[in-house]
């Protein structure tokens, strides 16, 4: 359980900054094969969570392969050392549980929610891939057909499909890693070998490469005698050396345009480079509040100006990282703003505006209450996601990843609440135009 | 072929037991409804210092330009009243921890929200002021209607939902429950004034629900709410929509979407409410059919022929009636073979008997997972603004385990006979005519409707 205990900033002068602390017991244990383990009890409700979190994701997939973490993810739902195809869902399903995975930038997550009676049965199923995934022709064959799919109904027959996330990065930036879609191109997915997702697995997937998260309604004494017991039998194997993915900071502005068949009205994507997101500095947490008070509900900046006052926009909403959590990537990460919006003339007048809201910030300072506020609702919505088992396990194992350690997901209210109005101000003074990279999204004719 | 193996003198793997099922924590709750026709349910769940709301306000229409008006007040009902304006009132939200939401649909306005707990008294404070005295200022309206409108073209371009508004005309001909969302020039026509008299007539207290869970002490919540809502007052001219048209078989409708590289495939039929002797065992025959990833279908068009991502089916409630749906996507090129399994998966088990493994893995599905979507503050609180839609609540919820456990194999297979056989079920597909009709035309007759917008 997450309790509230109400705690005295120093850094604010408003009594409404007054805000619970987030705390929440957590256990630490490392296996033998490297298996980082973050156990989280809490009793309040009859269910438990278990998650699988691989440090590899979309940046570490190989030239000519792209779309490979996400395709591989697939495949490890295809059967395992002592389970058939099919096996893995069912076992999970019929213990009244749910599972799923996903693949992100830096890491990769597999898990189940579960009531608390499949505590074991759910370790076992990690546990069984994590040793050997059931990698056949036909599984493989038949999952690059799914994922075509699923690109198709996520990206190419629906509008603003994968806007921006899959051709953004391919603007702003020049590595590979980086730079390529992340979904994959159907060539390089039919491509795709067993022996690259052997190689795959053997590299990455090795256990002193993943933090396991377990938590809910367990004890933690008996959760990690049965992890003990179900991970040990994984053998060890090198964690790989994680690349640099470090690219230069952009000197001068970059456009692109893309067409959308389906779309009606046109878009526009912005990014911006932000300061390294595993050094958790201030200038990069006033960033995620500046997002907050640019876009966050009708009172934020951009909202008023650009929605409510110029008419320009029929929505605009701004995030940092690629799928809209801050502490979801690794260093280079981005600070994300789009728009949708009627009249592509407009376009020129929405990047001033933009600009100069940008600007009010930097020269007049925030309003009086501003950063209380952002701040404050910012930090309920984390205990809000945090309410839910899974996510308060993927978020402890995902710090424990990302970040070196769990503690730190419960130490971001304290965090935050360090940063001021002039942090936040330096960091709207970073967003410069001739850092910036933009891409308009030019709608089509669906005839 | 495994290119990976575990070591050959391992003992055989087995998948662990379940241990004894975990019994519910209880709630602690109370309810109580107010002088003015509004009912409150308080529920304590301390997890987060947070609490959620739900208000759910009937609002059926009859009338050809509720969907517009309705839709408009929505969008501005949170843009200002006597002492803020859309800002202040967006900003008193943020600054108590908070989010606030408003939605409608053929049944219901919905203003949903959440808050820091200890923020409680402030935020029920601010939902009094605007129910009771939002002005719809012109200028606020009016700039919601534009971006209404835009919003409307931007969800039409969707493939998914010109495939929802098809069926739904399909299933519902030209009741309400078919044309909730608004055609644009019927948006371009509704002004300030018919907005304000809609709120006057119809956001009102008799009927409606208040759903409060979170870390809060259910009893004081309940006179906190009573004395912050007690100047919203008034009943509703009773403006119920007609009853649901039955249902006609007939040809599979097509939906002329060009250029689409998939086809949006949409099944509907007739189902039964939630207190009905057959909702359990259809609910459970539907998982068995489509409703969850180790279902036939799913196996069948996903995992075994590749020709989709995210195929399922599910039994949706409505106010008037209950629909039985079933969605896949699924590539141009395979969409007959698609529909040909589908039909095939459907008339099999609406044939043929259920096994008792199927069935008991469906049970143990549904119970865990009712367990899992009331785990959470906000799952449970939009749970039980769910079930107000049916009469129903916590008792409901405590008891759905119970009956679901009852149900017994033969149950199951009749449901699917009643309600999943392909012959009560109607068709619509929404892809690109030019390739898919020819097909299509091979496994039955078919019409083809007006292209999507």
């Amino acid at each position: 359980m997450i309790r509230a205990r109400p705690t005295a900033r120093t850094v604010t002068a408003m009594p409404s900054a007054r805000l619970p602390e987030l705390t929440h017991e957590l256990v630490h244990h490392t296996l033998d094969n490297g298996l980082r383990v973050v156990i989280a009890p809490d009793r309040s409700v009859p269910v438990v969570a278990v998650a699988v979190l691989y440090d590899v994701g979309i940046r570490s997939e190989p030239e000519g392969r792209t779309g490979f973490a996400h395709l591989f993810e697939h495949l490890m739902f295809q059967g395992s050392a002592t389970l058939g195809k099919m096996e893995h869902p069912k076992y999970v399903q019929s213990s009244g549980g749910v599972f799923n995975g996903s693949t992100h930038f830096d890491y990769t997550d597999y898990f189940e929610a579960l009531p608390a009676n499949a505590l074991e049965r759910g370790l076992f199923l990690e546990a069984d891939r994590m040793a050997s995934p059931r990698l056949t022709e036909e599984n493989l064959a038949n999952q690059i057909a799914v994922v075509k799919e699923e690109i198709r109904v996520n990206v190419m027959n629906r509008p603003y499909g994968g806007f921006p996330w899959l051709e953004l990065p391919g603007v702003m930036f020049d590595t590979y890693p980086n730079a390529h879609n992340g979904y994959g191109s159907f060539v390089d997915l039919e491509h795709a070998t067993i022996d690259d997702a052997a190689g795959f697995f053997r590299r990455y997937y090795a256990p002193a490469n993943a933090v396991l998260g377990v938590g809910g309604d367990l004890d933690a004494d008996q959760a990690i005698a049965l992890v003990e017991a179900q991970f040990a039998r994984v053998g060890r194997r090198t964690r790989p050396a994680r690349p640099d993915f470090a690219e230069p900071w952009p000197t001068e502005e970059r456009r692109a345009t893309t067409d959308d068949r389906h779309a009606p009205m046109p878009a526009v994507a912005v990014g911006y480079r932000v300061p390294d997101p595993a050094d958790l500095g201030l200038d990069f947490l006033a960033t995620v509040l500046l997002a907050e008070l640019l876009s966050e509900g009708d009172s934020a900046r951009l909202q008023q100006r650009l929605v409510q006052r110029d008419g320009l926009v029929t929505d605009i909403s701004v995030y940092i990282g690629e799928f809209g959590d801050p502490f979801d990537e690794r260093d280079p990460s981005v600070l994300t703003l789009t728009a949708h919006y009627p009249v592509r003339e407009s376009l020129p007048a929405i990047l001033s505006a933009i600009d100069d809201e940008l600007e009010r910030i930097v020269t007049d300072g925030l309003r009086p209450g501003e950063l209380d506020r952002v701040r404050t609702r910012y930090v309920a919505s984390m205990f809000r996601d945090l309410d839910s088992v899974l996510n308060r396990t993927l978020t402890f194992a995902k710090f424990e990843l990302l970040f070196g350690s769990a503690e730190i997901a419960l130490e971001l209210p304290d965090r935050l609440g360090a940063v001021t109005a002039e942090d936040v101000r330096e960091a709207a003074a970073a967003l410069t135009p001739h850092t910036r990279t933009v891409l308009e999204l030019i709608p089509g004719s669906a005839e | 072929m495994s290119p990976t193996r575990t070591r050959a003198d391992a003992p055989p793997l087995v998948v662990p037991p379940l241990g004894p099922v975990p019994r519910p924590k209880r709630l602690t709750a109370a309810e109580r409804t107010l002088p003015s026709g509004l009912t409150v349910l308080a529920v304590r769940r301390r997890s987060v210092p947070m609490v959620e709301l739900r208000l759910r306000i009937p609002f059926q229409g009859s009338a050809a330009s509720h969907p517009a008006r309705a839709e408009l007040l929505a969008d501005s009902l949170l843009s200002g009243t006597e002492h803020r304006d859309r800002t202040d009132i967006a900003a008193t939200v943020q600054g108590l921890g908070g989010s606030l939401s408003t939605s409608v649909d053929a049944d219901r306005l919905l203003i949903a929200g959440s808050a820091l707990a200890a923020r409680l008294p402030e935020m029920l404070g601010l939902l009094s002021e605007v129910l009771t005295g939002a002005t719809y200022p012109g200028a606020e309206v009016a700039r919601d209607r534009s971006r209404l409108i835009e919003r409307l073209t931007m969800a039409r371009s969707q493939a998914g939902t010109v495939a929802h508004e098809a069926l739904a005309t399909r299933l519902f001909g030209r009741h309400p429950y078919a044309l909730d969302m608004p055609q644009p020039d019927a948006v371009a026509s509704t002004t300030a004034a018919q907005v304000r008299r809609l709120h006057a007539a119809r956001v009102l207290p008799r009927g409606a629900t208040l759903i409060l869970v979170g870390d809060i002490a259910p009893q004081r919540t309940l006179d906190r709410a009573e004395a912050a809502l007690a100047s919203w007052a008034g009943t509703a001219n009773a403006s119920a929509a007609p009853a649901l048209p039955d249902i006609e078989s007939g040809p599979l409708v097509l939906v002329d979407r060009p250029g689409s590289v998939q086809s949006a495939v949409r099944i509907g039929g007739p189902a039964v409410g939630r207190t009905h002797a057959d909702a359990p065992p259809l609910s459970l025959a539907n998982l068995v059919f489509g409703g969850y990833f180790s279902s036939r279908w799913v196996e069948n068009i996903r995992e075994d022929k590749g020709y989709t991502y995210s195929p399922r089916s599910a039994v949706e409630h409505h106010v008037l009636g209950s629909v039985f749906t079933a969605a896949a996507d699924v590539a141009t090129e395979v969409t007959a073979p698609a529909l040909l399994e589908t039909q095939y998966e459907l008339g099999r088990i609406a044939s043929l008997p259920v096994s008792d493994v199927e069935v008991d893995a469906v049970r143990q599905y549904a119970i865990g997972t009712l367990a899992l979507s009331v785990a959470t503050q906000s799952g449970l609180a939009s749970t039980l603004s769910s079930l107000a839609g049916s009469g129903l609540g916590l008792d409901y919820l405590a008891t759905q385990p119970g009956r679901l456990a009852a149900v017994t194999t033969d149950e199951v297979s009749a449901a699917a006979a009643a309600y999943l056989a392909p012959a009560r079920l109607v068709t619509v597909i929404v892809g690109d005519a030019g390739q898919v009709s020819g097909p299509l035309a091979a496994l039955g007759s078919l019409t083809t409707a007006a292209p999507a917008a």
